[in-house]
């Protein structure tokens, strides 16, 4: 007769994936079920030796490793493991070793085939883990997540070695000698660091490689007492050490660089090489980056853009905040144009002039996700000519935007693209049109073009676009009449407060009631916290750096930026939470939320979220009240 | 025992009249050298109406192959008996089995063959070895004219050596108290999950966990069975 092991029916039902098993499946699964005991500090499996079972914790706790020692993950009671063994080649993947006393049930392979095969959910609880290592190239290297909660700081290897700028290039070479080391900082005393004035090290103000002390030293027979100011290079890409791994990762790879100088508000810390963190190096967006500068033509292109989800399901897994999400999906972004760009150029031939590609809104401020429309523009060099060169940039624009539309960004649906010749301008023009928006506003232009405010340079002349940035940060600071329009803009998208009595719904397209978390949440937070940004002077694009030059400039209320900033974070992140749930159930992600699918905890803290929103509107509405009368200080 | 169980088995399975008996002496007993680790075992339990195996009678059975590596689940078995006694209503409450559903079980009588074949060859393993030796040669003199011999492996006695050798000379001396040897009790000395008592099946699932435990505390896999068995 069919013995009845309730016990181990109802332990399986606990726990996922096997609470989602139909009964008879878990009876079935209880039948075939074998027991295993290990005392405290055993192995349970090494390295390499066959696999035949799924593993599931009955009671006590295991730890499993990397293959080079470094732990790896710690389990217990319901938690599974051994499935990558089994979905690779049956060996052990990674060994598992017991912390406590410990009791598994061993779940024989092929009724874990079997299982994955008849039903779908339980399944895909094994293969988002799985089928990313399976497509991980450097297969050796186990999955890690300390990318997105590692700061750089952790990692600092070599110190940082730095010269004052008035220091002899003599001095510099025989420092370098003496460290081995083919670059230097350099740094100038007298420009200390704002937030403290007092360290005498001074600013980072430029970088000292081999190859200066080469070409603008000996090569130009400079005498061995030039200082460094005259040869070093200013352009340089520094990090700040409060920027976590993953960050200094896409930096690298953006501008392909090896060594990354590190500094903390300037001051340098340290500098990190690739090396430092390559053995990390297994996350799923960073090959995907990669993948995306390998493909040849647009068809792989857009075969590599399917990926896209699935990275960003992951990302979600492995708990990453919204800031790193969301400059993971902007770096994708940029590369997805900077690759097609490359290709145009291959296409068309080069440009006739310089020019800048320009990335707007989200994308610009390093907070994009996976539901996104392209929102770009030209920058053009002064010397740009219809009858000569109009040719040539609109068919330049037509590629990218068709190109990105192929790989899922979907065209703006206000036309604001390169393709739109109103959004390929001269540097000149494009000055010319920020100062008018600045100069004589009217809240029907500025609703417009907010989203021009937030601006990136992803290919060409980048410089460029740094000089708009600077350009409007000077102009818009304490120009009270503009920042009045713009505030006045920031409100009229307010946030669904009547929340507990019953939600604000709006009617998606399938007639369900739904908040939409972007339109009534994180954009608006965007767009009170452009203005505050732009009333300083920052020149960040990315909300929580602008935050935090808002938070130094003291215009707030105490606390209200860091609220601010919580609300931001908790109101993208639920956004985000369910964008990846829609992708996981094979849905169509979108910016919606139903409200009964929220749980008690959630809707507490998006209510709060959304207050803070609420308080902040009317806190702008006071500060900016009249376009005559300049802010209350 | 100056004869090994191999030559009693045999001795045995020459002098049994039961055909059924004949099998289960005739497919042997391992040796008392075998190592644990190469041993086959059966862990049994059975929930009786009481204590005496002369009054009372067996309602439940329930066994389930192991070995040190593995517990079968697979090829668990449980069966209801119908006793020859009416169920007393304190046992009931103990061990959940009603009357209508033991009026519905077949006699001890049909469950004879499945349940030695199922021990057959195999080491049998329980928790408290008089209930099941003596209830279980009982019932078969009853029925068969024939008791049943064979080696077992006592959990609750391993536990009380193993506390004992902890208690010491000195705590034996100063009548420290042993700890409890109930079952239950017994696995949480080695951090084994709590499982619902009193039922035949679940029963020997634990028991055999727990000589696992006992095993990997205080043997070797290379421990000769006979250390173990009584």
């Amino acid at each position: 007769m069919q013995a009845e092991l309730q016990d181990i029916v109802h332990f399986y039902q606990r726990f996922p994936p096997f609470d989602e098993l139909p009964d008879e499946a878990v009876s079935e699964l209880a039948q075939a079920t074998e027991i295993a005991y290990f005392r405290a500090h055993q192995d349970v499996l090494k390295h390499g030796d066959p696999i035949q079972d799924l593993y599931v914790i009955r009671s006590g706790a295991v730890e499993t490793y990397r293959r080079n020692g470094d732990l790896y993950n710690r389990l217990s009671e319901g938690d599974v493991f051994g499935q990558m063994g089994l979905l690779m080649n049956r060996r052990v993947r990674f060994p598992v070793h017991t912390m406590e006393d410990t009791l598994l049930y061993c779940i024989p392979a092929d009724l874990f085939n079997q299982l994955c095969d008849r039903f779908e959910d339980f399944s895909e609880f094994f293969e988002i883990e799985g089928s990313s290592l399976l497509r991980n190239t450097l297969s050796n290297q186990a999955d890690n997540n300390d990318l997105t909660t590692v700061k750089i700081s952790a990692l600092i290897q070599r110190e940082a070695i730095t010269l004052e700028c008035s220091a002899s290039v003599t001095a510099a070479a025989q420092l370098m000698t003496e460290h081995q080391a083919s670059s230097i900082l350099v740094t100038d005393p007298d420009q200390p660091i704002s937030s403290d004035p007092d360290d005498d090290d001074g600013q980072v103000v430029g970088i000292l490689t081999d190859r200066d002390l080469r070409m603008r030293v000996l090569a130009e027979q400079r005498s061995s007492d030039t200082p460094v100011a005259e040869v070093m290079s200013t352009d340089m890409v520094l990090i700040d050490d409060n920027a976590y791994v993953f960050e200094a990762m896409l930096t690298m790879l953006r501008h392909n660089l090896h060594h990354l100088p590190v500094v903390h508000r300037r001051r340098p810390v340290g500098v990190i090489a690739m090396s430092d963190i390559v053995q990390h190096e297994s996350q799923s967006s960073l090959l995907l980056v990669r993948s995306i500068f390998a493909q040849q033509s647009l068809e792989d292109l857009t075969q590599v853009a399917k990926q896209l989800p699935a990275v960003f399901v992951r990302m979600v897994k492995e708990d990453a905040n919204s800031h790193m999400i969301g400059s993971a999906m902007a770096v994708i972004g940029r590369s997805f144009k900077q690759k097609l760009l490359e290709m145009a150029e291959a296409e068309l031939g080069p440009p006739p002039l310089p020019y800048c590609f320009l990335a707007l809104g989200s994308m610009a401020r390093d907070e994009q996700l996976i539901v996104t429309d392209q929102d770009n523009a030209i920058i053009l060099d002064d010397r740009f000519d219809e009858e000569h060169h109009g040719e040539y940039f609109a068919k330049l624009a037509t590629f990218v935007c068709d190109g990105l539309n192929a790989c899922g960004y979907q065209y703006c649906d206000g036309d604001i693209m390169a393709t739109n010749p109103e959004w390929r301008l001269t540097k000149t023009q494009w000055q010319q049109r920020f100062q008018q928006w600045i100069d004589e506003p009217s809240p029907q232009a500025l609703l417009h073009s907010s989203i021009f405010f937030d601006l990136d340079g992803v290919w060409g002349k980048t410089k460029w676009a740094q000089e708009l940035q600077r350009f409007i940060a000077l102009h818009s600071k304490q120009n009270m009449r503009f920042l009045n329009y713009l505030a006045r803009n920031a409100l009229s998208r307010t946030p669904p407060l009547g929340f507990f009595k019953g939600f604000v719904m709006e009617q998606d397209g399938q007639h369900r009631p739904s908040i939409n978390l972007k339109r009534r949440g994180t954009a608006p937070l965007s767009d009170v916290i452009r203005v505050h940004a732009l009333a300083v002077g920052s020149r960040a694009q990315n909300s929580f750096e602008r935050l935090d030059d808002i938070i130094r400039a003291k215009i707030l209320p105490p606390e209200k930026g860091q609220d601010l900033s919580d609300a931001l974070e908790y109101i993208a992140m639920v956004r985000i939470r369910y964008q990846a749930i829609d992708i996981e159930q094979g849905d169509v992600p979108d910016n919606n939320i139903e409200p009964e699918l929220l749980s008690a905890f959630e809707r507490r803290n998006l209510k709060e979220a959304f207050q803070v929103l609420d308080r902040a509107q009317a806190f702008l509405k006071f500060r900016y009240h009249s376009s005559n009368k300049p802010g209350i200080r | 025992m100056s004869q090994s169980w191999t030559e009693r088995f045999q001795a045995l399975e020459i002098h049994s009249q039961d055909v059924r008996l004949q099998r289960f002496y005739g497919a042997g007993c391992v040796g008392g050298d075998t190592e644990i680790a190469a041993t086959p075992f059966v862990a049994l339990d059975f929930e009786t109406t009481g204590l005496d195996a002369r009054q009372d009678a067996i309602v439940s059975i329930g066994l389930v192959p192991f070995s040190l590596q593995r517990v079968f689940l697979r090829d668990a078995c449980e069966w209801l008996v119908k006793p020859e006694q009416p169920l007393q209503e304190e046992s009931v409450v103990v061990h959940g089995i009603t009357h209508s559903e033991v009026r519905s079980a077949p006699d001890l009588d049909r469950i004879v063959a499945p349940l030695l074949d199922a021990m057959a060859g195999k080491v049998v393993v329980v928790h408290h070895q008089r209930i099941e030796r003596e209830f279980l040669n009982q019932a078969l003199l009853e029925r068969l004219n024939e008791g049943i011999e064979f080696p077992l492996i006592d959990t609750m006695e391993l536990e009380q050596r193993a506390l004992r050798a902890r208690q010491g000379l000195v705590g034996r001396l100063l009548k420290r108290p042993l700890g409890s040897l109930r079952l239950g009790d017994c696995r949480q000395r080695y951090s084994l999950p709590f499982y619902s008592p009193h039922h035949a099946l679940t029963d020997a699932i634990a028991t055999a966990e727990l000589l696992l435990a006992q095993v990997a505390y205080q043997y070797r896999p290379d421990t000769p069975v006979s250390e173990l068995w009584c």
